[in-house]
């Protein structure tokens, strides 16, 4: 903040929660001289149809790049940007559904997909030559531009990055993909003040702006809250411990978060729609790629429909021809309530024991880089994996999976009543298996709008106070060493996993890897570097076999000769500190001296 | 060079489409600055700077609406959503006596189905009235006469006693998209080519 004749400059207005989705970006905002304001949703302006914008609350995270005449000039044109080439938002959606080969999506899974070089020109995935294309992270960074510029044109004298903001990442980001959405969202303008919240975190926050100060009465001291977030293409599970301070006050801990699961609704309707086209084609129907795209958007009407009504038994379908008869063209069927059962219920909800886990299909041979989707579609499979996950506190010995207190829903999926009662008898009934009482549901969020409410809320109660969750890293991170022994010719050395990272760290902290390094200056060295989201155990210096855990990106330093180090051997100590912003720094710094140098991940995939 | 008038809808086009090109263009812009202090008008005189690509030859001949009038840009809005949506000028054009009953349902579902979202989308309708169809209703001296239409045994002064044969609707709120400056309204559904 800097003060200019007695002018305020750059003192910021607003707390701002940014949710940047797989599918869909929402932006919320409450006064910062207000207490006890309800975050309010902002509407982004988008164009929808060439030549037509509109605010809508939503921004679909998709992008589209169109040919070099394709629309005629002006048709992308935004308020703030008259001469706009590409389209962010509904139209890209929906235009590009007809012309996959230019439109990004999922740029945020692409984030988080290790295997890919996520600062490389690789999207959209898969698109011919001459389609330009952009890479994950600048993909996200349109989306977060887009909605700086939205908010800056209606709000001139509050420019976004000058706000409290907070940008929401998934509880199963790994320490690179955080540190990539930090990277997309400084390209795109957000202040360098800016904070992560991991999303289910955001749902809880949303649920704690809406209850006020009586939350302390809906849940007490030893519970444990799941949140279960099944959005479009992702779902995410963190349990939440509800604890007592040292001055009697309850505070709450995040204790745990799931595996990246990319896994969603969007699933849910193709699995419909392919059902259905297969009905059609056994009956003599066959359904041409433009169908199939309007089968699957009113398999997702139908979808919901039957869900919220149990009466009925099917949901009318007609998709339309393309041409401009309309009558002659159309195909009609019904979407059974029996198929949304078998497909949605039984196969991404089904029941199954409290033992169950997913299955993990052994990838053959050859395998195309793409999105690592969820070889399981079995989403109760997945959560029964985690809350069964060993090193958890269960509370009770005689628990062979956590039982959680209560459950808060959150995502498009969940709007269901059904999708929520099925998750909540199935969770019921694990507990009720081994004598424990039924979980509580926390209600009152909206499930599309929970994560930027509650990001704003956070960012409200960091700067003026109020009740906050102890989180810390959702992981441990570990260096790979080799193992000193003889070289045996043709075989790699053995590596160890050092413990660079324990679990739980919280933002500000840092640690020191006892084990010295001496590193060559002027020579590159790098390190394999691992990370778990089970092994919350793991002191600094833990040494374990890197069998256990997922292998990261390699993280890489140069010691740059100058005066005081001309060559030769420096000796270090690692450091890891995570950052006020929320992301993991790794440095080497020299004995002695304390002259540190950072090391940086290598996403650059060969 | 002879000067030309242009005719109504001519005019209508350039005036939609100039300002944009003025702003984008610093080429027209130069020559409307120049025709407008009366300078000589020399749009086809002035050789043009080697394009970077050569216009499409095939071009198709050019349409010039007769749209005139007040600014009917938002009707024609309108009848563009209800085209995207819900297929509402396909639907009318065809040629319904050659159909089954079934055949018209099935396409109706997908006009009724879309025109409703966008109906919702963009304007919101309300009744005039509250009460139910049938209902017995007394309207009062100095009653709103455009919200209400009387008919049947018309007689005397109010108050009138009678039975609501329709609640009427109304328009109380509508937002249309934000248009960009030179669009071409008149296009309600561009041709679609799959390549």
């Amino acid at each position: 903040m800097i003060e200019i004749e007695g002018m305020d400059v750059g003192v910021p207005k607003f707390a701002i929660g940014i949710d940047l989705g797989t599918t869909n970006c929402a932006l919320a905002a409450t006064p910062l001289d207000v207490k006890d304001a309800e975050p309010v949703s902002f509407p982004v302006p988008q164009v929808i149809a060439p030549s037509e914008v509109k605010s809508e609350g939503l921004l679909p995270s998709f992008l589209y790049l169109p040919a070099r005449e394709e629309l005629p000039r002006g048709a992308l044109a935004l308020p703030w940007a008259p001469m706009s080439r590409v389209a962010v938002g509904r139209f890209a959606r929906d235009h590009g559904a007809g012309s996959p080969v230019r439109l990004i999506h999922s740029a945020k899974s692409w984030l988080s997909h290790a295997g890919v070089d996520r600062r490389g020109d690789i999207l959209p995935w898969g698109a011919p030559e001459d389609v330009p294309k952009i890479s994950p992270l600048d993909a996200s960074a349109r989306y977060l531009e887009h909605i700086r510029a939205a908010w800056d044109e209606a709000h001139p004298e509050a420019p976004l990055d000058e706000q409290e903001v907070v940008l929401t990442v998934p509880a199963s980001f790994d320490a690179i993909a955080r540190e990539l959405t930090v990277e997309a969202a400084m390209q795109a303008g957000l202040p360098g003040s800016l904070r992560l919240l991991e999303e289910p975190q955001a749902a809880l926050y949303a649920w704690l702006a809406d209850r006020g100060s009586s939350w302390r009465k809906e849940v007490k001291v030893g519970d444990t809250l799941l949140v279960v977030d099944v959005g479009g293409g992702t779902t995410d599970f963190s349990l939440i411990a509800v604890r007592q301070s040292d001055d009697g006050t309850l505070h709450l801990e995040r204790v745990a978060v799931g595996q990246h699961i990319l896994l969603g609704g969007d699933n849910m309707d193709l699995a419909l729609a392919h059902t259905v086209k297969a009905r059609l084609a056994s009956e003599g129907t066959a359904l041409d790629d433009w169908q199939m795209r309007a089968l699957t958007h009113a398999c997702r009407v139908g979808k919901e429909a039957l869900l919220a009504d149990p009466d009925l038994a099917e949901w009318p379908l007609v998709i339309a021809g393309r041409g401009s008869r309309l009558i002659g063209g159309t195909v009609r069927t019904a979407l059974q309530r029996a198929e949304v059962d078998r497909v949605l219920l039984e196969g991404f909800l089904p029941f199954v024991d409290a033992s169950a886990r997913p299955q993990q299909r052994r990838r053959m041979g050859l395998q195309t880089l793409g999105l690592p989707y969820a070889t399981d579609a079995g989403i109760t499979r997945h959560l029964a994996a985690f809350l069964g996950r060993e090193g958890l506190d269960r509370v009770d010995p005689a628990h062979s999976f956590v039982h959680p207190s209560a459950v808060l829903f959150n995502g498009g999926v969940t709007r269901s009543d059904t999708v929520r009662q099925r998750l909540l008898s199935i969770i019921t009934g694990w507990i009720e298996a081994e004598g424990g009482a039924a979980p509580t549901v926390l209600e009152g969020v909206h499930p599309d709008q929970a994560v930027s409410r509650g990001g704003a809320y956070y960012a409200h109660a960091r700067s003026s106070g109020g009740v906050r969750i102890k989180g810390g890293t959702a992981r441990s991170y570990y260096v790979g060493v080799e193992q000193a022994g003889l070289a045996v010719p043709g075989l790699e050395p053995d590596v160890d996993a050092l413990c660079i990272a324990p679990f739980g760290m919280e933002e500000g902290s840092e640690v020191e890897l006892p084990e010295p390094f001496g590193l060559y200056v002027g020579e590159p060295v790098a390190f394999r570097f691992f990370g778990s989201g089970e092994r919350q155990a793991d002191a600094v210096g833990a040494v374990l076999a890197p069998e256990a855990l997922d292998e990261l990106a390699p993280i890489e330093i140069t010691l740059t000769a100058d005066e005081d180090s001309p060559g030769g051997v420096v000796p270090v100590h690692l450091h890891a500190r995570v950052t006020e912003v929320g992301t993991l720094e790794l440095s080497a710094v020299e004995d002695g001296t304390g002259r540190r140098w950072k090391l940086s991940f290598n996403v650059r995939v060969e | 060079m002879q000067t030309q008038t242009l005719g109504f809808g001519a005019r209508l086009a350039l005036a939609l489409t100039l300002p944009w090109r003025v702003l984008f263009d610093g080429r027209i812009a130069a020559l409307v600055a120049q025709a407008a202090a009366g300078g000589p008008l020399a749009l086809s005189a002035e050789p043009s700077p080697a394009p970077a690509a050569p216009e499409p030859p095939q071009a198709l001949p050019e349409v010039v609406a007769e749209v005139a009038g007040p600014d009917y840009t938002s009707a024609m809005q309108v009848l563009a959503i209800l085209q995207r949506d819900g297929r509402f000028i396909d639907f009318l054009h065809e040629d319904v006596a050659q159909f089954s009953d079934a055949e018209i349902g099935a396409a109706a579902r997908v006009v009724h189905a879309g025109c409703k979202r966008a109906l919702d989308e963009y304007v919101t309708i309300e009744p005039v009235r509250p009460e139910a169809d049938g209902a017995r209703i007394t309207l009062a001296p100095g009653f709103n006469a455009t919200q209400h239409r009387l008919t049947g045994n018309v007689v005397g002064e109010p108050p009138y006693t009678g039975e609501l044969a329709h609640p009427g609707w109304r328009i109380t709120r509508l937002s249309l998209p934000t248009l960009s400056p030179g669009h071409d309204a008149t296009v309600v559904a561009p041709a679609e080519v799959e390549l």
